[in-house]
C-alpha cells in the first residue's frame, strides 16, 4: 500500500501522484506498478502506470497519470484521491524496459505524451547517479502545453552533463517556435540521435503508432533491432 | 480502429506473468516454434483489453501465437503453444 503525499498538477491532463511506500523493496529505471482499485461491492480495476521517480528517491514513488475522459481508473486516480489516502499497489514489475547508469554506450530516449513517465526515471536516475553518459531525449507532444515536466527537463539539460532535450511539437507551436513541429520520422532520428556505430540503446516508449514508427525507422537505419527497446501505451481504457 | 494499435509489449503482461512465476520474466528469453526467431518476453507483441479475462502473446518476427494466458475462476492457465523453448535467467528482476 501506498499514501499519497503530494499531487503535482503537470498540465491540464496529467497529475503526478507522489506516494510514501513504508515497505517499497526499490526499483529500477523503467519499471512499472500495477494499481488497484476495488468498490464497496469487491468489483475491482487494475491498471498499469510506470514509475516516474529515481530508484534514489525510494521509499518515494512518483506515479504520473494522464486523465482518460471515459477511463475506469485515471479519473478516480486525478479527480478524487487526495493527500492522506492510500492507494493499492503491485510491484515494481518488469525487467526488460529498464536502464541502469552503468549500461553501455550512449542512451537515445524517445518519448511520445506520457511515454516519458519510464524515460523521465531513466533521467532522473542518471542525474541522480552524476552520470555523464552521453543522452539525448527526443520528446513529441501535442503543444508546449502538454509538455510533462518542462520545467525540470530544461534544468536538467541546462547543467551540461551531456544531457540534450529535443522537442517536437504535432499540433499547435507558440509564435517564433524554432523546433520541429511535425511527427517523429527517420529524418528527424537521424538528425537528433546517434550513429549506428556509436552502438546507442534506444529506448522508446509511447502510443503504439509512435513506438513502431520510431521502432522501425531506427532498425532500418541500422541500429540492431536488440538495441532498440518499445514499452507501448495501447488503448487500455485508462 | 485496427489491430496494430492494440498491440502493446510483453511489458503489459509482466504483472500477470508473476502471478505464475517467482521471477520477472519480461527479461526471460523465448525461441518461437514456428519461426524459431529467439527474444525476450518483453520485446514480443501482447493483445489484451483492461475487461479481457487473459493475454494473447504473439511472435514479434512472424505473428504466430507464442503464449496464452487466462485467469478466472480461481486458476491461472498458461498455455505455451507456440515456444519451442524459454529460458528464465537466474534471479532476475527486482
Amino acid at each position: 500500500m501506498g499514501r499519497v503525499t503530494r499531487r503535482v498538477t503537470e498540465t491540464p491532463r496529467v497529475l503526478t501522484l507522489v506516494l510514501a511506500v513504508p515497505d517499497w523493496p526499490g526499483h529500477r529505471a523503467g519499471q512499472h506498478v500495477d494499481v488497484r482499485l476495488t468498490a464497496d461491492d469487491g468489483y475491482q480495476a487494475q491498471r498499469s502506470y510506470s514509475i516516474a521517480s529515481a530508484p534514489e528517491d525510494s521509499p518515494r514513488v512518483a506515479l504520473t497519470i494522464e486523465r482518460i475522459d471515459d477511463g475506469e481508473v485515471s479519473p478516480y486516480l486525478v479527480d478524487v484521491l487526495a493527500e492522506g489516502d492510500q492507494l493499492e499497489l503491485r510491484g515494481p514489475i518488469g525487467g526488460y524496459f529498464v536502464w541502469d547508469v552503468d549500461a553501455s554506450g550512449p542512451l537515445l530516449l524517445v518519448a511520445g505524451g506520457s511515454g516519458i513517465c519510464p524515460l523521465m526515471a531513466m533521467i532522473r536516475h542518471r542525474a541522480a547517479r552524476q552520470s555523464r553518459v552521453p543522452t539525448r531525449l527526443l520528446y513529441s507532444s501535442h503543444s508546449l502545453e502538454d509538455v510533462i515536466y518542462k520545467h525540470e527537463l530544461d534544468r536538467l539539460a541546462g547543467r551540461g552533463d551531456g544531457l540534450e532535450v529535443i522537442h517536437t511539437l504535432t499540433r499547435s507551436r507558440p509564435q517564433g517556435w524554432s523546433g520541429y513541429s511535425r511527427r517523429i520520422d527517420r529524418e528527424m532520428l537521424a538528425e537528433v540521435g546517434f550513429a549506428p556505430e556509436q552502438r546507442p540503446l534506444c529506448m522508446v516508449c509511447g502510443p503504439t503508432p509512435l513506438v513502431e514508427a520510431v521502432a522501425n525507422a531506427l532498425v532500418e537505419s541500422g541500429h540492431p533491432a536488440d538495441r532498440v527497446k518499445t514499452e507501448r501505451f495501447g488503448p487500455t481504457g485508462g | 480502429m485496427d489491430d496494430a494499435q492494440l498491440r502493446l509489449d510483453g511489458n503489459a503482461v509482466a504483472g500477470k506473468l508473476r502471478e505464475v512465476f517467482v521471477d520477472d520474466m519480461t527479461s526471460a528469453r523465448c525461441a518461437c516454434g514456428s519461426c524459431g526467431a529467439v527474444a525476450e518476453i518483453g520485446s514480443q507483441h501482447v493483445y489484451m483489453y483492461p475487461l479481457s479475462p487473459g493475454a494473447v502473446l504473439r511472435c514479434n518476427t512472424c505473428q504466430q501465437v507464442l503464449m496464452v494466458l487466462v485467469h478466472g475462476g480461481g486458476r491461472h492457465r498458461l498455455s505455451l503453444q507456440g515456444l519451442t523453448w524459454l529460458e528464465i535467467p537466474e534471479s532476475v528482476g527486482a
